[in-house]
């Protein structure tokens, strides 16, 4: 009864669909199980009545300020207000950052002028040049987003700058044997030779704009934000608002990490093979 | 006339160490259409000379003519391939290195593929026309390296060392291939290599050199028939005169 088998079943087993699904299932298991901890420890602890229930609200009480906020289309104009916020700065960052992390990796003498700068200037907290800008430019939108973009760059020019210089030399006479111009050195060698670090620096230059834009939104006598908003909870102890707001900033957050970055990254650098994934 | 002449070349290089000599008073001529090997000792200079030749270096002495010119930089009359693998653009497929040459001299799009087809057809790879250079193996790599050389037909190929670090059978594969597409396309070649039986396989004429700093020791024709035959009593002779040219047990065949 069994002497026949089927020849598929000597097939060893290919990485088809039920082994990607699997996969797929273990990633999102993986991502999942710190929130599932964190989530779990934090709801003990506010039932348990550590601190006073309106200090150390119950997640349910914090989705339920998500979900009414969100209806009331308080949240959502909050979150879009920062969001133009973030990206007008993180955009200045971006361009500025490349261009001068460039101009430092291929001149010496740009290096010679900006390296003492940028190293004077990065370790300062972004913050610290907070009053200075207000006092420039004024309240408002104007200054936020210029700061935003000023002291979001240094990760970007710093990353930009290491990843020319790691770009093989090997590559550059390659391409010089064949004739690029310097313009074309530039775009068709050097850019995507140090597009690893760049994507780097454009990660960790994000992660700088989301944190002084929150504490500036503060300062900056703005009427919308989600640092307005945060911060404007705190003075009437409205802690669901508060953390509704902190999760709204972890999920972009993540939505920008998995959505923007990461896709970026497995269509270029990951693709190439000049970066794992 | 000879297609390249190479004059009473040195160049010292200048380390904060002190200052070391790469190659010294190297002289030798080159034919239309010949192909030339040189053969050292490591550290010899052979990288050193075949990078001035190239025009990525500067000579601190001497100079080099082409077709009767005297080179100051690097030029697209000259084609290179490394020894190193990593040479290949990783954000390019095979195909759009070997267009690269071409994108440079501002050729369309459907023209420059379509020649950079053929030139992975002479290295047997056009099933791998779309294929990341990591996707590729050491030796397929550096046949995509020779067709990117050759694609926007450089009058020279230079060649530094550029199958050592592959394993000694795709090695042998790689030198086959490169004897024939030298007899099809012709091209004047310099071949820096350490391993002298390779050298007796391609070679129209070795330069053998010194030690360290190098120059050259003696230029030795091959006159073999090709198709070669390494195991032939004449291949071996060769093979034995560049090693006694060479000191002896210094280098491995
Ligand atoms: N960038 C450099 N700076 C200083 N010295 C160098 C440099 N490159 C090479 N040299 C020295 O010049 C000499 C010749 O080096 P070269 O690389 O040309 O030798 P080679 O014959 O190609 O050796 P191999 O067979 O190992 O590749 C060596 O003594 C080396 O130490
Ligand atoms: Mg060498």
């Amino acid at each position: 009864m069994h002497d026949v088998v089927p020849a598929s079943a000597f097939v060893p087993l290919a990485p088809g669909a039920p082994a990607e699904g699997e996969a797929r299932w273990r990633v999102f298991a993986r991502t999942a199980f710190p929130f599932l901890v964190v989530g779990l420890a934090w709801e003990i602890t506010a039932r348990l009545g550590v601190f006073p229930a309106r200090l150390f609200p119950s997640l349910e009480e914090v989705a339920y300020a998500l979900v009414r906020l969100t209806v009331a289309g308080i949240l959502p104009h909050h979150a879009g207000e920062t969001l133009l916020r973030l990206f007008a700065g993180f955009s200045i960052a971006a361009v500025m950052g490349v261009a001068i992390g460039i101009a430092m990796g291929r001149s010496r003498r740009a290096e010679d002028i900006f390296l003492p700068l940028v190293s004077i200037g990065a370790p300062i907290p972004g913050i610290a040049y907070a009053p200075l800008f207000l006092l420039w430019f004024g309240l408002g939108n104007f200054a936020t987003i210029l700061l935003v973009g000023f002291a979001s760059s240094f990760a970007v020019i710093i990353n930009t700058w290491t990843g020319v210089k790691a770009v093989k030399e090997i590559w550059v006479r390659s391409a010089q044997s064949m004739g690029a111009d310097n313009q074309r050195m530039f775009r068709q060698v050097i850019l995507p030779g140090a597009l690893p670090y760049i994507l780097t620096g454009l990660r960790l230059g994000m992660a700088q704009a989301w944190r002084i834009l929150v504490v500036v939104e503060m300062l900056a006598g703005v009427q919308w934000g989600l640092g307005w908003m945060i911060f404007g909870a705190r003075e009437l102890l409205n802690t669901d608002v508060m953390l509704a707001g902190v999760a709204v900033i972890g999920i972009i957050g993540l939505i920008l990490e998995k959505h923007v970055f990461q896709r970026l990254e497995d269509y270029t650098v990951v693709r190439w093979g000049m970066m794992e994934q | 006339m000879p297609h390249i002449e190479i004059r009473d070349i040195s160049l010292i290089y200048d380390t904060p160490s002190g200052s070391v000599p790469g190659v010294q008073g190297v002289s030798f001529s080159i034919e239309p259409s010949e192909f030339l090997c040189i053969v050292g000792p490591s550290g010899c200079g052979k990288s050193t000379l075949l990078n001035i030749i190239a025009g990525f270096l500067t000579p601190t002495g001497g100079e080099i003519k082409i077709g009767g010119k005297i080179i100051t930089g690097h030029g697209m009359d000259r084609g290179v391939v490394f020894q190193d693998f990593a040479q290949l653009f990783p954000w390019r497929t095979a195909l759009g290195n070997v267009a690269f040459g071409l994108e440079m001299k501002g050729m369309g799009k459907a023209e420059r593929e379509e020649i950079a087809l053929q030139q992975l057809r002479l290295v047997k790879l056009e099933k791998f026309v779309r294929s990341y250079p990591h996707h590729l193996s050491g030796g397929m790599q550096q046949r995509v390296a020779i067709a990117r050389a050759l694609a926007y037909n450089p009058a020279v190929l230079l060649m530094d060392e550029p199958f050592a670090a592959l394993d000694a059978l795709t090695r042998d594969d790689m030198q086959r291939l490169l004897a024939e597409v030298w007899r099809e396309t012709k091209k004047t070649v310099i071949y820096v290599t350490h391993n002298v039986a390779e050298a007796v396989y391609l070679a129209d004429r070795v330069v053998v050199m010194t030690p360290h700093p190098g120059t050259v020791k003696i230029e030795v024709p091959i006159r073999l028939a090709r198709p070669r035959d390494p195991l032939s009593v004449e291949f071996l002779d060769y093979q034995k005169e560049l090693l006694r040219h060479l000191g002896g047990g210094a280098v491995k065949a």
